[in-house]
């Protein structure tokens, strides 16, 4: 079996917001990044134990530029195969899923695996865009992914619950929480990552359909209103008259 | 020329997120000048689909095929793009709930439109829109490009809003009908709102003690009209079931009113909910970092404090 995992490069959550260039560029100065968890925990981790199982290799895929090799080399450690990095800056999530596609169009993978969004801009875009490129079945917010043979079983998220769906390969599947559990790497995969082949391709002219104007940053709140706990009246009085919410 | 919207629907109606999708498709509509049209994709009655002019659309496409009451996000994209080409459809509006993450950035790419996902506000007639980056962290403007637009919205952004209208049905049969998506079961809790739906929510933590203590949060829940929720090491420990789980990992949503019980408040879970209107923290500890987020903070034990907002809502309840 033969598996892609595209994986994004983000500032870890507890990283500070700010912008610069006239708030239209994310300020990347003392930031410290991270693979993106649904990426790193669910989409490459499901993969791994899907090649353990049954055989084949994973291939992570990262549009990026250089600095990126680290986090590349961090995937391989847990257990990729080889990886790719489309040498350019991933401008948006069009021009991340049409460099994906290109490599993808002539590798014939079984299983194309994202994580369900990035914790940066929050798209959930690169899985749909990659299956209607490569003209594939898609399926988002998987929680449970199976493969019998050239058959795969899949949970996916609903309102209010999980639908269970069955496909043929090949597919792009958008993980979330419960496909696997976050493995930490360890000395051996690390060792094994420095000389696993990292390829590194130039990127394919892509149109840019949306810009950004500018960012901003909320309004912060002012502080919460105390209510005395034995004054829960007050709090459902405030909620209606106040606030409006009930 | 029209606006064109995907209209998700369960058992025959479409679903909230929908109407919020089409209320918006109207009144993008409205400002170009054009007529908003809906495509609803499964079998329904045609009391159903006319009633989405409820909403302000002109006229609903209609395909009413028990085949297409499954989703299937191929099927249904090139359903939607052969509408839009023959509505003469340059924006497609979908909502963003399960089935618009799905099928958004598919539609986008096969019309060759740009896609902003999850827009949060109503269009400039210049096709500004905005957008919550950063897990709620920060917002971004966003402006098109392309002569082609699809605009994912983010459920709960804008309010229903009935018209009284009723749309023209017309039957739609779309050319490809390969399925290649087949569901096997549907494990849902009937009666229940749904989460990503719901316009306020109530939420318990750890500090709950046990799953056995949920009563009464499902009590204050129904009092309020809520749908439940939890915080990550709730679900982790397989308390509530895993799609109740917001924050960063689970479900990120955006209700009128969010109370969370026992919640100290971590990054990770304030990603999921920080967009809600108003957030209302109870919490034994005067330092949980939640207060910092909160509209209203109650100091207090949740196994006391919570019975009594029970017995408070009975009694604003019974005085409505």
């Amino acid at each position: 079996m033969k598996i892609l995992v595209p994986i994004s490069i983000v500032p870890d959550t507890t990283s500070k917001v700010a912008f610069t260039d006239g708030d239209t560029k994310y300020d990347k100065n003392n930031v410290t990044f991270i693979l993106n968890p649904t990426d790193e925990w669910y989409a490459l981790v499901r993969a791994v134990e899907l090649v353990e199982a049954n055989g084949g290799s994973v291939t992570v895929i990262n549009v990026g530029e250089a600095a990126n090799d680290q986090f590349i080399r961090k995937a391989l450690a847990i257990g990729a195969n080889n990886a790719v990095r489309i040498d350019a800056e991933a401008k948006d999530a069009f021009f991340v899923a049409s460099q994906i596609a290109e490599h993808a169009k002539t590798e014939a993978y079984d299983l194309v695996i994202t994580g369900k969004e990035t914790i940066d801009y929050n798209g959930s875009q690169v899985g749909a865009m990659l299956a209607e490129m490569l003209d594939l079945p898609y399926v988002a917010l998987v929680s449970k992914l199976e493969v019998a043979g050239t058959e795969a079983t899949l949970e996916r998220e609903i309102e209010g619950g999980v639908e269970v769906v069955a496909v043929n390969l090949p597919m792009v599947v958008g993980a979330e929480k419960g496909m696997g559990e976050q493995r930490i790497p360890n000395m051996r995969g690390i060792m094994q990552s420095r000389t696993k082949p990292l390829a590194v391709v130039p990127a394919v002219e892509v149109a840019e359909h949306v810009v950004v104007n500018k960012f901003e940053l909320p309004a912060p709140k002012t502080g919460a209103k105390m209510i005395d706990a034995d004054n829960i009246e007050e709090l459902v009085r405030l909620l209606h008259e106040e606030a409006k919410a009930i | 020329m029209s606006v064109l919207v995907y209209i998700d629907q369960k058992n025959g109606q479409a679903k909230k997120a929908s109407q919020e999708a089409a209320t918006y498709a109207a009144k993008v509509a409205d400002q170009l000048g054009v007529p908003a049209v809906g495509i609803y994709l499964g079998a329904a009655d045609a009391a159903a689909v006319e009633s989405m002019g409820n909403f302000g659309l002109s006229k609903v496409l209609h395909v009413n095929d028990e085949k297409f009451n499954t989703f299937d996000s191929g099927v249904f994209t090139k359903a939607i793009c052969e509408a839009a080409e023959k509505e003469g459809s340059s924006v497609v509006i979908v909502s963003l709930n399960q089935n618009g993450k799905t099928v958004g950035g598919r539609v986008a790419v096969r019309m060759n439109a740009g896609f902003v996902s999850g827009a949060s506000n109503l269009l400039s007639a210049d096709f500004k829109v905005t957008k919550s980056v950063f897990s709620g962290k920060a917002v971004a403007e966003l402006e098109y490009n392309s002569d082609k637009k699809v605009i994912g919205l983010s459920p709960n952004s804008i309010p229903v809003e009935n018209t009284g209208g009723s749309a023209a049905v017309e039957n739609f049969s779309p050319a490809n009908t390969d399925f290649r998506v087949s569901v096997k079961e549907v494990k849902t809790q009937d009666g229940e709102i749904p989460l990503t739906e719901a316009e306020k929510v109530v939420s318990a933590g750890r500090g709950l003690k046990g799953p056995e203590n949920w009563g009464m949060v499902e009590e204050l829940a129904k009092e309020l009209g809520a749908a439940t929720a939890c915080s990550r090491p709730v679900a982790d420990l397989d308390w509530r079931p895993h799609h109740e789980h917001v924050g960063q990992t689970g479900v990120a949503i955006k209700p009128n009113l969010y109370i969370a019980i026992a919640i100290s408040g971590a990054i990770q879970h304030l990603a999921g909910v920080n967009q809600s209107k108003v957030i209302v923290v109870i919490n034994t500890d005067p330092e949980a970092p939640f207060f910092k987020a909160a509209d209203y903070g109650i100091v207090g034990d949740a196994f006391e404090v919570v019975p009594k907002f029970v017995a408070a809502m009975k009694a604003f309840n019974a005085a409505k």
